[in-house]
């Protein structure tokens, strides 16, 4: 049954990481590049920490797989913000066919 | 059946590093790059993980937060620059 379970987070992982990576190199445009590439690599590398976790069944290996988890979700969306700011801010254009720029009108 | 599987998402990883490294040589900005090597760290992150179920250890699990830290100091010292005006 473990093993089972381990062999469907350890599956699903790597497709989460292959949807990033696809998603970096087919998107149209440099936001939603960075849309597909925190999201789906975040999920992809928790799920492989949680199979890991699993599978080495031990008091530290488990404390460390929390705290790379907790490092994940807090450094990717601090991350995509101020490349997505400063990108902006050196203006780098949106894609023609996005339908709305509220940084633009807010201001 | 756990063999195979860590097998195949090794192969799996390692195919997802093509896509990245193909917007890394040809991204168009730099904000680009950034995002496609940041992707990339992430999947060097989840192969040392693989690794680590496939052989059974844990001494490489330091490793694998030092890379994500190291990637993320990157990235910000990258988005400071940009924001100071460098190439964009």
């Amino acid at each position: 049954m473990g093993n089972g379970l381990i062999i469907f987070f350890l599956v699903f992982g790597a497709l989460m990481s292959l949807v990033a990576s696809l998603g970096c190199l087919r998107l149209p445009d440099l936001y939603t590049r960075m849309h597909a590439a925190t999201k789906s690599g975040t999920v992809g590398i928790m799920s492989i920490v949680i199979a890991m976790m699993i599978q080495l069944d031990d008091a530290s290996v488990i404390f460390r797989g929390i705290l790379v988890i907790l490092f994940f979700l807090l450094t990717a969306p601090v991350a995509a913000h101020m490349i997505g700011r400063s990108a902006y801010r050196s203006g780098v254009a949106l894609w023609d066919k996005s339908s709305v720029d509220e940084y633009k009108t807010k201001k | 059946m756990l063999e195979i599987a860590t097998a195949a998402t090794m192969l799996i990883l390692m195919g997802s590093l093509i896509p990245v490294t193909i917007r890394v040589i040809k991204g168009p900005t730099l904000p680009d790059r950034v995002i496609a090597l940041d992707v990339a760290a992430s999947i060097v992150v989840a192969i040392i993980l693989v690794h680590c179920i496939q052989t059974g250890s844990l001494y490489y699990l330091t490793g694998a937060t030092v890379v994500a830290l190291v990637a993320f100091l990157g990235t910000v010292a990258l988005a400071l620059y940009m924001q100071k005006g460098g190439s964009s």
